[in-house]
């Protein structure tokens, strides 16, 4: 093993790496604010990237039929349980209106001939609103019941979505075009510019979301959620209103994710778990509450799968999953007295 | 219903499970005015505020500025311009004080009403320790500053309606004396209040109207400075019987 | 346990079924099955046999502990795979191919391998908080599910095929029909040994595990431990089950192992109804039989092929969980009326051994200089106090005085920043509040503590914990009615003792929050205690009651005990206690008589307030 192929690995473990990165924040926010352990966080992710490959390929996407179908479900769930006639207006508006009013423009659209950044902003338009709507529909009906349940509840929605997918996208994998087909040269090292890409959009995501939670209202009213939800609560932010932000932005960071890793492997209808699974460890790292430590964690997860890939590739994903049994030894040793399970 | 009343309950009853907690409780606020529920630990005072702000399902009916409320939802109670400060202050522990004082007015920011800055600035001009300490952590501010905080925050929403579930719990005297000062200062600002507290003779001191709850059920109702002299009110409190009430009074 | 969950089935009602009817006709259906039904439908119900094994330790783990795994199946994977690689390799070295030479060596090595690989994976997780144990098991679940295919001589993905048929005396069991019986004997082997488990004193630890681990450790459970032993327990089920797999279909790959399968486990605990040793059948056969079911049509109606019907059950799940989460056992369970068996009550069982009572006026507990700092706020500031044997010490003091915190310190719920706690001479400050109750101290709560579901005799009985010691596997296998019968006799005692006789069999949570606050004293009763730490006992009685309640008090007082108590009610407090002290911000502000007290202007300052 010479230093060329230690910088080469080294760079593929860094670009995944961030990707989990991203992935780790995600499920670290929505945990923090919802108690949901977000498992479905991977769906997005391959949804996000079949949506664009399709659109690639100039096919009418069909997530558009997805959300169409999430929009109807929201908005009968809405109308079950409506408390006013503003807000199932909002309701219809944004569950029914919305995703119709996408599928005719898409329908009008001639696909194949868009730029890359109207694909970028059409698949999050296609995808992202499927966050909110999943929050609606699955979780907020249940909002106070044990982190258990709530984690039982994710994991049977990840297993819809996961038949979902296979239902819309078929079995067969894709690939999309690099954001960018440069390469750099640095020394002896290729450098390739969809690696940069990936890196600056991570770092700008990571930047935009703590400016978000530092600076606005609304990422303020975020995180007083996460510290305590009763005096949040006393402040009318509503943990409805807390978690279907959180699931939006948690969709958001799934799509982009998604965007970002699709031309570097080939992403299949169920290729979501996997990679979300990674952030997890990551995040588990984090001990679900530190965002540095997970985004640290997501690194060193990237690292250790593109490395053991080299040394023994048939067993990277067991390396990587067995992480996480040194990790929950340290913090468990590391936590004592007996406390009650909400 | 008079027009001069902020809040009217009627009937109030919460049940923890099959315990009644709370029964058939009926109370008024008028604008402008300071109500005080008082009466021993585990009468029920917490459990009627947190049922009239909606924290509780409750049965009864609960009237507030004007319009009857069916099932007070807090969101819904916030808006319309009912605080709650509670027994626990519920604070923002890990963000600073002018973070926790800001989200004071999340609800009045979403629905247009842009003037946070001013009604921070009077805040400060009530409470200067919290503008001196404004970027310091509130999770480590002492019990009084924590109260001062809660209470400034509960006003950053430019409150009708300014409910106090004991806010002199746990607070050396000293402060106790200031936080009642406060109380005073907000009336003259016109904010109505009604006011949670074992402290008896302060909230006397302080409000127009008292009610005294015992056991889930108002068991006293009169003007606070005829409540301040009644021996039953002090009976309820200590259980000592006619001997000591001459030492009371004193 | 009980299979009814009818609350307030009238005992004796003509119109209800003798439990051991229904039993008896659902065994003799069950084993009457093969020689009726199709062989179609015999392989069917050895699967949901084989799932209703993995269920039900999940029922056990979730449903009843309130932990939960979402790898099960990989532990089902760990007893096939041992059993297929072991009975199928050649060239063995001599004592592995000894093991390897019947199957049932074999089912014994894959339950060891999978008590140790438990013991491990418990260890790690199960001292985090809750959620940390279904993501371990599940990136667990993964790997192993990779390694299996990964492994040169596991087969790799093509498996290993050829394992030998199970012989039973001789005869081989080589169809369906035959191992049918096979797969149901170990099925019910495992409910009844669950179900007595959890009907015996090691299983009231086990149900105190979901929302009372606080209440159990005071009584003296480790709830540690018995976490690990549900853990253990589940785990190994599902080897067994993997090891009937293994012989049934005698060939094994990956597939049914990976956490898909693991997920399904779980689904089929919680869609049966995860609290209840029946609901595990329940979930499985409808899970078994839906999938059978949907795998046949889904494809049809959406014109490919593929597992469609994750997406049913998913949404299934989402359903049950929001609309019925306690599964669909109960709904079944109501349609069959099958009266409640109602524990008994041995009087002549021998009484349980009592420690000796220390002598009248020992000092039993003593708080030296006690400050507990929380960050900046001290709550409690060089407090002490000490409480003998034979007296009544009340600690009062307004609301917010740091009277509850004071009592954490003395109980072994928290541990001071600096000062000491002594009970009976030796120090007990920082240790667990287990251990103190080993001692001789026992508590009650100031927000009730108990198990709403279960009886007020078994809430009771929890409290005698540390006074029996019979372990798992006797209970299981019904070993310890001797020293069952002693604890519910002892829990019985001290029920009538506080006044609940009428309430005994009547479930905790169904009594008024009074009657909730006695029980909790006869359950610290029931550990035999010396020191009785009461946190608001009088709070929500009624008149009557308290009076009661004292009377109670001061014949264990005149019986040597010794008691602390907290209490907001002065007619209560002054009329029964020996001595006072009076507690404002954190500190004491005076100790005396309760005629002194009463007269102490200090006392009156912090209790109606100045301005």
């Amino acid at each position: 093993m010479d230093a060329e192929i230690i910088a080469m690995l080294g760079q593929d473990g860094v670009t995944n790496g961030a990707i989990y990165a991203l992935l780790a924040l995600a499920l670290v926010l929505v945990f923090a604010v919802t108690r949901v352990i977000f498992i479905p966080q991977g769906e997005f992710l391959a949804w996000g990237a079949l949506t664009m490959a399709a659109l690639e390929s100039g096919h009418f996407p069909a997530t558009v039929w997805l959300l169409v179908g999430c929009g109807v479900l929201t908005l009968a769930v809405d109308g079950f349980s409506a408390t006013g006639r503003r807000s199932i207006g909002r309701s219809l508006l944004w569950n029914l209106a919305y995703p119709l009013a996408l599928a005719g423009l898409l329908w009008g659209l001639s696909l194949a001939e868009l730029p890359t950044a109207a694909r970028v902003l059409i698949a999050l338009a296609i995808v992202v609103p499927m966050g909110p709507m999943l929050y609606r529909v699955a979780f907020q009906p249940v909002a106070e019941a044990p982190v258990l349940v709530l984690l039982i509840i994710s994991v049977a929605v990840h297993l819809a979505m996961v038949g979902l997918g296979l239902l819309i996208f078929g079995p067969e994998g894709s690939r999309t075009q690099p954001f960018s087909e440069a390469q750099f040269e640095l020394g002896s090292l290729m450098i390739g510019g969809h690696t940069l890409v990936v890196l600056a959009a991570s770092v700008v995501l990571i930047v935009a979301l703590y400016l978000f939670f530092d600076r606005t209202l609304y990422g303020k009213a975020l995180r007083a959620t996460a510290i305590n939800r009763n005096g949040a609560r006393l402040m009318g932010i509503s943990p409805a209103l807390a978690g279907r932000l959180t699931f939006f932005l948690a969709a958001v960071i799934g799509v982009l994710s998604g965007l970002l890793v699709a031309p570097i492997t080939t992403i299949y209808y169920d290729s979501g778990f996997l990679i979300g699974l990674k952030g997890f460890v990551a995040a588990i790292i984090g001990g679900l509450a530190s965002y540095p430590l997970a985004a640290g964690g997501a690194i060193l997860v990237g690292l250790l799968e593109s490395f053991s890939s080299f040394w023994a590739s048939a067993f990277k994903d067991v390396i990587v999953f067995t992480l996480i049994i040194p990790v929950l030894m340290w913090r468990s040793l590391t936590s004592h007295h007996v406390e009650e399970e909400e | 219903m008079s027009n001069n009343n902020v809040l009217e309950v009627k009937n109030l009853s919460v049940a923890y499970g099959k315990v009644e907690a709370v029964s058939g409780v009926s109370l008024a606020v008028g604008e402008g005015k300071i109500v005080t529920v008082i009466g021993p630990n585990g009468a029920g005072k917490t459990t009627t505020l947190s049922a009239i702000m909606g924290l509780l399902p409750s049965r009864g009916e609960v009237a507030f500025d004007g319009s009857i409320e069916q099932v007070p939802e807090v969101e819904r109670m916030v808006v319309r311009g009912m605080n709650l400060v509670p027994e626990k202050r519920e604070l923002f522990g890990s963000m600073s004080i002018e973070d926790n004082l800001l989200l004071g007015a999340f609800q009045r920011h979403r629905s247009g009403k842009r003037d946070h800055l001013e009604t921070m600035e009077e805040v400060y001009t009530l409470f200067p320790r919290l503008k001196e300490r404004r970027l310091q952590q509130a999770g480590t501010m002492s019990g009084g500053e924590r109260q001062m905080l809660a209470v400034g925050r509960a006003l950053m929403a430019r409150p009708k309606l300014l409910m106090l579930d004991e806010p002199s719990l746990g607070l050396a005297p000293l402060i106790v004396r200031e936080i009642f000062r406060i109380i005073a200062e907000l009336r003259r600002r016109g904010v109505s209040i009604l006011l949670v507290e074992q402290n008896a003779r302060a909230a006397l001191q302080v409000a127009d109207y008292a009610y005294v709850l015992e056991n889930g059920g108002i068991k006293m109702h009169g003007e606070a400075s005829t409540l301040r002299d009644d021996p039953r009110v002090i009976e309820s409190y200590l259980g000592l019987g006619s001997k000591h009430q001459e030492l009371l009074s004193t | 346990m009980n299979a009814n969950t009818q609350t307030r089935a009238a005992p004796g009602a003509p119109s209800r079924l003798s439990p051991k009817l229904v039993l008896g006709v659902f065994l003799v259906l069950l084993a009457a099955a093969p020689l009726v039904l199709p062989e179609f439908y015999v392989t069917l119900l050895n699967y949901v046999g084989l799932s209703a094994l993995v269920a039900l330790g999940l029922v056990l783990l979730t449903g009843v502990g309130g932990l939960t795994s979402f790898g099960q199946a990989a532990f089902v994977g760990l007893g096939g795979y041992t059993t297929a690689w072991l009975t199928t390799a050649q060239d063995l070295p001599g004592w592995l191919a000894f093991i390897g030479s019947s199957p049932w060596f074999t089912l014994v090595a894959g339950l060891v391998i999978t008590a140790t690989v438990a013991v491990i994976l418990g260890s790690v997780t199960l001292k985090l908080s809750g959620h940390f144990l279904p993501l371990g098991t599940m990136a667990w679940g993964i790997s192993l599910y990779f390694l299996f295919g990964n492994m040169e001589f596991l087969g790799g993905h093509g498996g290993l095929s050829g394992i030998p048929p199970v012989s039973l005396f001789g005869y081989e069991l080589v169809n369906n029909g035959q191992f049918y019986y096979l797969v149901w004997c170990f099925v019910l082997a495992a409910l009844f040994t669950t179900r007595n488990l959890l009907d015996s004193r090691e299983g009231r630890a086990i149900r105190a595990l979901k929302g009372g681990m606080v209440m159990a450790e005071s009584m003296g459970v480790d709830t540690s431990r018995a976490r690990m032993v549900i853990f253990v327990i589940a785990a190994l089920h599902a080897c067994a089950a993997g090891w009937l797999y293994a012989h049934l279909q005698r060939f094994v790959n990956p597939t049914p192992f990976g956490l898909h399968i693991g997920i399904e486990y779980l689904f089929m605990a919680v869609v049966g109804g995860a609290g209840q040793v029946w609901g595990a059948l329940v979930g499985a056969g409808v899970i078994t039989v839906l999938k059978q079911w949907l795998q046949d049509i889904l494809p049809k109606v959406f014109g490919s092929a593929g597992n469609f019907e994750v997406i049913i059950f998913g949404v299934m799940m989402v359903i049950v969980l929001q609309r019925a989460r306690d599964g669909l056992w109960p709904l079944i369970a109501g349609l069959v009326p099958v009266r409640e068996a109602q524990k008994t009550i041995d009087p002549a069982a021998t009484p349980l051994v009592k420690k000796p009572q220390p002598p009248m006026g020992e000092t039993i507990l003593e708080a030296k200089d006690v400050t507990r700092k929380f960050g900046g706020l001290v709550a409690n500031n060089n407090m002490s106090l000490s409480v003998k044997a034979g007296e009544i010490l009340a600690l009062i003091g307004p609301n917010g005085a740091g009277k509850s915190t004071m009592f954490n310190q003395l109980s072994g719920v928290d541990t001071p920043t600096s000062g000491d706690v002594l009970f009976r001479g030796k120090s007990v400050a920082g240790h667990s509040s287990r251990e103190i109750a080993g001692l001789g101290m026992s508590r009650t709560f100031q927000h009730v503590r108990l198990l709403p579901k279960m009886t007020v005799l078994e809430n009771v009985a929890i409290g005698a914990h540390r006074r029996g010691s019979k372990g798992v596997l006797p209970a299981a296998w019904r070993l310890d009615r001797d020293e069952e019968a002693r604890l519910l006799r002892e829990a019985a005692v001290q029920v009538e003792r506080v006044g609940l006789k009428d309430f005994m069999f009547a479930e905790a949570g169904s009594l008024a929050l009074g009657q909730q606050r006695i029980l909790e004293i006869a359950r610290a009763l029931c550990s035999d205690p010396c020191l009785l730490l009461l946190d608001e006992p009088a709070a929500g009685l009624r008149l009557k009651e308290k009076q009661a309640l004292a009377e109670l008090l001061r014949r264990l007082k005149s019986e040597g005990m010794a008691v602390l108590i907290v209490e907001h009610d002065m007619d209560f407090v002054m009329s029964l206690v020996d001595r006072v002290v009076v507690m404002e911000f954190g500190e004491k502000i005076a100790e005396g008589l309760p005629a002194e007290i009463q007269s102490n202007p200090a006392v009156l300052e912090a209790y109606l307030g100045g301005v």
